[in-house]
């Protein structure tokens, strides 16, 4: 069990690893894509060795894969949109809503 | 008599329905059908004062009614304020000339107001105020009369202000409004100072000759008189607006920037003799507790009587002299009723001032009409304008005689029987008040024929199209009211309405009645000589007069003195610091709270840079700080 609590420790952090340190929009989304699935791992995981009776967890992680396949759907096409708009997926370029600077300062 | 309530709902009706449909009728409907509800209060009306006189004397004495009576509003046990309808001699009597006018005023405007703009509207509020104004005669406590009072407040706004387009009627209505709005606070206040000792509000319990619940209230003392006098005189104060008494009574004149008929219902025949209905309808109090009061009251009426009546002489506009000639009889009414005693022969100041309300609305609203009728025929209210138009307009002229001769007081005619008992009840009171009253009869006749024959007689002017007399829907009310005007005063007054409900006749003070009579045949003849003809009479006497003319000729400044005091006492002293206040304090309170929240956001909107990964890099601290915390605290 350790084994793969420790396989989904590695594959949570360096997705959050990735998630801060990458540039490109795309690689923060697969980022995402592995810290969802280290959820996933944990819940087939401890359902297995907790109660090998039940199959909730399998579910779950069945549902996660489902919902985080539609939400990368929809980043994608978040991302495309950028694209058009800004001709990059740069992470950095993305701070159009923050308010000028010191521009109407009484 | 539960039906009674329907005098009240037909107009309220009328009115909703008019103001609904508005434009989506035409106006000859809307004229129709607004009269057609008059038509049926009016007989309405006329029933109940049948049925009243004939049932409801008991022992002699007329008994009041209350048909219909509801608790609204409970305060405690005993203090509540109650709708319903009371009946009682006057009541039943204003009925009589609230419905009878307002119906000649509806058939009237059919043709007067004939192709003007909003006449839909002009008939909804009519019916407004003939609801308010009946509302306010039938009231069965202070309090009820309170709420149609200030109802009959808005509709006479509505309606001076009728052509709203014009400045000088916007003015007029505001005028109008705000200067009986204050009197109506002294009323208000006088209505809760009594409430409050007496814990009733009732009038039925207020006449009752109960000195059990006064006794509170002429105890406590305030400024050396007892509350209750605080209490009535300014009960009276609120009268006083309403009825344009002096010193509140510069809203009047103005008010006659609205339509004449409205001019003829409600600032000549009903709502203004409201004060002096409300000082008869509280009459036992005032005369039993406050008699003080109420001698300041006919004081105040004889003042302004006169007053007025000086002023009227000097005034060119038609409509104008016809409104100080109504302040004047307001006047008149008061002096009849302050002088009055209670009961029997004592209270024919009371019965006289209820006589002359009922006569002069009949002859004051065919005046007004009268005049309305001249003003449809020359398109002008100036008296230079006119003249010589008893050739083209005779029945007019007819009536306005009849008009004239019954206000000036001649034998037979009605103002000759009602002006001659509150002489009568004058005289027994002071013989030096009398003397003054019987002078403002000659004023009254003198200037009402200077009017009359500055009309009628004169030079001829020369007319852009010649005047040409009013159609029948106006000559017939014109003659309807004459023939009341003529014959109102052989009504036996003092067998209805007294102050105390028993029949009273009073016995005929020849001699004084041979005076008035020839009072007022010598202000005629004054007239005469010196308007009849064109002369230079007038002038050469207004110049002899010089200072005193001017003076009268600009109504004794009051409206001047008005502003200056507003100007310069309310606006600079109050209003100004109060908006200095508001502007400085209030508003800046809150901008400052503004002003504060503003800048502490530009002083920490650096930490929203917009970089996605610096929030995911606080957001994760922060999860491993909470972590941290929940594992080892």
């Amino acid at each position: 069990m350790e084994a793969y609590i420790f396989v989904s420790f590695i594959m949570f952090f360096s997705g959050i690893y990735g998630f801060l340190s990458r540039k490109s929009l795309l690689m923060v989304l697969i980022s995402i894509e592995l810290i969802l699935n280290s959820a996933d791992i944990n819940f087939a995981v401890f359902n297995r060795y907790l109660y090998p009776e039940h199959f909730e967890g399998f579910f779950f992680a069945m549902f996660t894969i489902a919902i985080s396949a539609c939400e990368t759907a929809v980043a994608i096409a978040i991302v495309i949109n950028i694209y058009r708009n800004l001709n990059n997926v740069e992470v950095d370029s993305l701070d159009e809503l923050k308010e000028p600077e010191a521009s109407d300062e009484k | 008599m539960q039906y009674t309530l329907l005098i009240l709902l037909l107009p309220l009706l009328s009115f909703v329905v008019l103001g609904l449909m508005d434009t989506k009728w035409k106006a000859r409907v809307a004229g129709s059908v607004g009269t057609l509800v008059l038509s049926v209060v009016a007989a309405l009306s006329y029933y109940t004062a049948w049925a009243y006189f004939s049932t409801a004397n008991v022992g002699g004495i007329y008994q009041k009614i209350v048909p219909l009576q509801t608790v609204w509003m409970q305060f405690s046990g005993q203090l509540h304020i109650d709708l319903g309808i009371l009946l009682d001699p006057i009541s039943v009597m204003m009925l009589v000339v609230i419905s009878t006018v307002s119906l000649m005023v509806h058939i009237y405007s059919l043709a007067y107001m004939k192709g003007e703009k909003g006449f839909e509207r002009y008939y909804a509020f009519l019916s407004l105020f003939t609801f308010s104004m009946l509302g306010l005669v039938v009231a069965t406590n202070i309090f009820q009369m309170y709420i149609f009072w200030e109802l009959v407040g808005v509709s006479s706004y509505l309606l001076i202000g009728f052509y709203y387009t014009k400045p000088e009627a916007v003015a007029a209505s505001k005028k109008a409004f705000i200067v009986t709005r204050f009197a109506d606070l002294g009323f208000l206040i006088g209505i809760l100072i009594l409430s409050f000792y007496t814990q009733t509000f009732d009038f039925g319990v207020l006449n009752s000759g109960n000195a059990g619940i006064f006794a509170s209230a002429s105890g406590v003392t305030f400024m050396g008189a007892s509350v209750l006098s605080w209490a009535m005189a300014l009960i009276f104060i609120g009268g006083a607006g309403k009825s344009a008494m002096f010193p509140l009574h510069i809203w009047l004149p103005d008010a006659m920037e609205g339509p004449t008929p409205v001019s003829a219902l409600i600032h000549a025949a009903t709502m203004v003799v409201a004060g002096v209905y409300l000082v008869a309808r509280l009459f036992p109090v005032y005369v039993t507790y406050t008699p003080d009061v109420l001698h300041g009251i006919a004081y105040v009426g004889a003042f302004t009587s006169l007053f007025a009546a000086v002023i009227a002489c000097t005034q060119t506009d038609i409509k104008r002299v016809l409104a100080f000639s109504t302040i004047s009889q307001i006047g008149y009414m008061m002096v009849g009723l302050g002088v009055s005693g209670y009961g029997g022969h004592e209270g024919t100041g009371y019965m006289a001032s209820m006589f002359h309300l009922f006569t002069h609305a009949m002859f004051k609203a065919l005046l007004f009409l009268g005049a309305g009728s001249v003003i449809h025929a020359v398109h002008s209210n100036e008296m230079q304008k006119m003249g010589g138009l008893r050739k083209y307009m005779p029945v007019t002229h007819l009536v306005f005689l009849i008009g004239c001769l019954a206000i000036a007081g001649i034998f037979p005619l009605s103002g000759f029987f009602s002006k001659d008992e509150i002489l009568a009840a004058t005289y027994m009171y002071s013989t030096g008040l009398g003397i003054g009253m019987s002078f403002i009869a000659g004023l009254t006749a003198f200037y009402m024929f200077r009017l009359y024959f500055n009309i009628f007689w004169g030079k001829e002017n020369s007319y852009e199209h010649s005047p040409h007399e009013s159609p029948l829907a106006m000559t017939i009310p014109l003659v309807v009211l004459a023939f009341f005007s003529f014959f109102g005063g052989l009504i036996p007054f003092g067998k209805f309405v007294t102050s105390d409900g028993a029949a009273y006749t009073g016995e005929t003070n020849y001699v004084l009645a041979i005076v008035s009579v020839l009072i007022g045949i010598t202000g005629i003849l004054l007239a005469a000589a010196m308007y009849r003809k064109k002369t230079m009479l007038p002038d050469r006497v207004s110049q002899s007069l010089g200072f005193i003319y001017q003076l009268a000729r600009n109504k004794f400044y009051v409206d001047e003195l008005y502003l200056f005091i507003t100007k310069n006492v309310f606006f600079k002293g109050m209003a100004s610091p109060v908006s200095w206040y508001d502007r400085h304090v209030v508003n800046g309170s809150v901008n400052g709270l503004a002003v504060v929240t503003q800048w502490v956001s530009v002083k920490i909107k650096g930490i929203q840079t917009g970089k996605v990964q610096q929030y995911a890099w606080v957001f994760l601290l922060g999860t491993l700080l909470m972590a941290f915390l929940i594992l080892f605290l």
